[in-house]
Parts: structure tokens; C-alpha cells; sequence
């Protein structure tokens, strides 16, 4: 059943972006996109890219506010560069650091570390099992629950959802 | 107005080229260098799309797609080598 | 419209500019990673986005979108698998850093196994 449903989902979001590469205008070339993309499903069937998203409204609303938080983090994020990068001092107090995350499926760790290196003074060096390593431009704490609380859990609450 | 925008940014672009070539050429490790020539492959991107908009040829676009696609693939490339070995 | 582009377009290429300007000063390769990933990411997305809505005559606007997610997506992955290579072949941290978790683990599984 889950491999149906991954396999649906990439379908859609294949299709999609094969609809904005070649701007829509013949139905050959939609088709023809299908087709290659149905031989692409059959050869990559252990590819589980989307197979663990919850397709319910809530984790479809979940999704598009989490768009947002990662949007005003990112943007967070630059000027904080911009503060340390201009200021003549140079303002840092690096250190890597270990968090602990609770997300089990593959994907949901995945997005979790690409949305942790591009917020404010964090980037994922190193995953193993349940722990990132994460070097942090300004440590405050060094102790593993305090600095999961600080850096991983705005985003663990939405992907939960998403992910399961 | 809009052109001495575009054109401005443009040069701001080639002046963080050449700070990034500084550090290309400077860096004292093999992971300065890659780190360095990552940030000028994004932003010569950016320089691909501009020309493609004076130009006015969609087709430049498919040239930056490729260019993305060959830049993410080679730092991969580059890291794995580092790690293990090829 | 297109004078609305070129402002978001110019406030991109600051954004690049910065992130060049980490390269250069920050001290150590992990910080310079931060710099150049985080900055580079936004410049990038604004720097494109400004030229999308200055010409918004040409159908190009959805390559331009494909163009910007897919470098949002692979832009982490690289610097995080940069990252990781140079922590594996023992590039040093800077001096003023505080912490290194991951060396401390890996010396005690290396304590452990001999």
C-alpha cells in the first residue's frame, strides 16, 4: 500500500515540474512525459522519497505554514550573517555541538537537516542515529536536551505532522 | 532606471566573484578551495541568468539548470573523494 | 514592475556580496561554509526572483522557479557533505571555538575499540 502512495505522490510532483520545464502547450509532450515517467517510477521503485508523508488536511496545512517559518528563518539567518560578517570584530563563539532529534522517518531527517543549516549560525556536519552534529557560529550551551530545545524543536513540531 | 539596477547588481556580482577567486587562490586547505569555487559556481548562476535576460534567449536558462546540476554533483563528487576515496 | 525587480535584484547581489565577503574573513573553513551557504542561498533566490518580475513578459518565469527551488534543495546537501569530508580529514576547528562534540565521541569509540 505505501509503495502505491509514494509512488502516486512522485508521479504528481514529477509531472508538475515537467509541466513548468516545457511550458504547456502540446499534449504529445505531456504524454510523452507520462510515459518516461512511469519507466523512471518502475526503475527507482526503492527510492522511497515521499513515502512517508501523511497525506491529511492537517499535514497539508502543516506544510504550508512550515514553508513560511523556513522562509522568515532564512531570512533571519542572513541578516544575522550580514551583522557578523560586517561588523569588525567578527563576533564568533563557534563549537559543534550534539542534539538529539525524535523524527524516525528518512525524509523527515533529511529536510530537518537542510532546514537547520540554513537557519541563523547552525550547519549539520555530521547525522548518526537519533544525533546531529551541528557546528553553531555562537554557542550558548553545550548540553545536548538545551541546545535540541534551541535549535532543532521549531522545526521538529511541523515535520512531525508532515512525516509522522 | 530599472536597467541601472540590474546592471549595478551585475557588478556587485563580479566583485564577489573576484573576493571568492581570492580565497580560490589563498585558501590554505583543499575544503577552503572547494567552499570557494561552491560560491562562485552559485553566483556565476546568477550572471548566466542575467545574461540570458539582456540577450533575451530563454534558452540561456537551460544552460544555468545544467550548470546548477553540474556544480551540485561535482562538490558531491569532490567531498566523497575527500572522505574515502572515490 | 520592472523597477521593483531591479530593487530586489540589486538586494540580492548585496547578499552575494556579503557571502563573498564571509569567504574571506571568517577564520576557518566550517565558518566560511556558514557564510557562504546561508548568504549565497537568499542573494541567489532574491537576485533571481528580481529578474523573473522585471521581465515578466517571457514565459520564463517557471524555468526561473524550478531554477530557484532546485538550488534551495542542493545547497545545504553540498556544504553538508563538504562539511563532513573536511571534519573526516581533520581540518581544525579555529581557536576560538568552544566545542567539538563529534571529535570527543570519535576519540571514545576509538578508546573503546582498542
Amino acid at each position: 500500500m505505501k509503495i502505491f502512495k509514494q509512488g502516486i505522490l512522485l508521479l504528481l510532483f514529477l509531472l508538475l515540474f515537467w509541466v513548468l520545464l516545457t511550458s504547456i502547450d502540446s499534449q504529445e509532450l505531456i504524454a510523452g512525459g507520462v510515459i518516461v515517467i512511469l519507466l523512471t517510477l518502475v526503475f527507482s521503485r526503492k527510492a522511497a522519497v515521499f513515502g512517508d508523508f501523511q497525506i491529511t488536511f492537517k499535514s497539508l496545512i502543516y506544510s504550508i505554514a512550515y514553508i513560511f517559518v523556513f522562509l522568515a528563518a532564512l531570512v533571519r539567518s542572513n541578516l544575522d550573517v550580514a551583522f557578523r560578517v560586517l561588523s569588525p570584530k567578527l563576533p564568533i563563539n563557534p563549537g559543534i555541538v550534539k542534539v538529539k532529534t525524535s523524527l524516525n522517518s528518512k525524509t523527515g531527517r533529511l529536510v530537518l537537516a537542510n532546514s537547520i543549516t540554513l537557519t541563523p549560525g547552525t550547519l549539520t556536519v555530521e547525522t548518526k542515529g537519533d544525533h546531529f552534529y551541528i557546528h553553531w557560529i555562537d554557542v550558548s550551551t553545550q548540553d545536548v536536551d538545551l541546545a535540541s530545545q534551541e535549535i532543532v524543536s521549531k522545526f521538529e513540531k511541523y515535520l512531525e505532522v508532515m512525516f509522522g | 532606471m530599472a536597467d541601472i539596477l540590474y546592471n549595478t547588481s551585475a557588478v556587485l556580482a563580479l566583485i564577489a566573484i573576484i573576493l571568492a577567486a581570492w580565497r580560490l587562490l589563498k585558501g590554505p586547505n583543499v575544503a577552503d578551495r572547494v567552499v570557494a569555487l561552491d560560491v562562485m559556481t552559485i553566483i556565476s548562476i546568477s550572471l548566466i541568468v542575467y545574461v540570458a535576460s539582456i540577450a533575451q534567449r530563454v534558452i540561456y536558462l537551460d544552460v544555468a539548470m545544467v550548470y546548477a546540476l553540474i556544480s551540485f554533483i561535482g562538490v558531491v563528487a569532490i567531498a566523497r573523494y575527500l572522505e574515502r576515496g572515490l | 514592475m520592472a523597477v521593483f525587480g531591479g530593487i530586489i535584484t540589486f538586494v540580492g547581489s548585496i547578499f552575494l556580496l556579503l557571502g563573498a565577503l564571509g569567504i574571506v574573513r571568517m577564520p576557518d573553513v566550517y565558518n566560511r561554509m556558514q557564510a557562504g551557504t546561508k548568504a549565497t542561498t537568499l542573494g541567489i533566490l532574491l537576485f533571481l526572483a528580481g529578474i523573473a518580475i522585471g521581465h515578466i513578459e517571457c514565459m520564463c518565469i517557471f524555468r526561473i522557479l524550478i531554477l530557484i527551488l532546485f538550488i534551495i534543495f542542493t545547497n545545504p546537501i553540498s556544504s553538508h557533505a563538504l562539511a563532513r569530508a573536511a571534519h573526516h580529514i581533520g581540518i581544525p576547528l579555529t581557536d576560538k571555538s568552544v566545542t567539538d562534540a563529534l571529535a570527543e565521541d570519535e576519540s571514545e569509540k576509538e578508546e573503546a575499540i582498542s
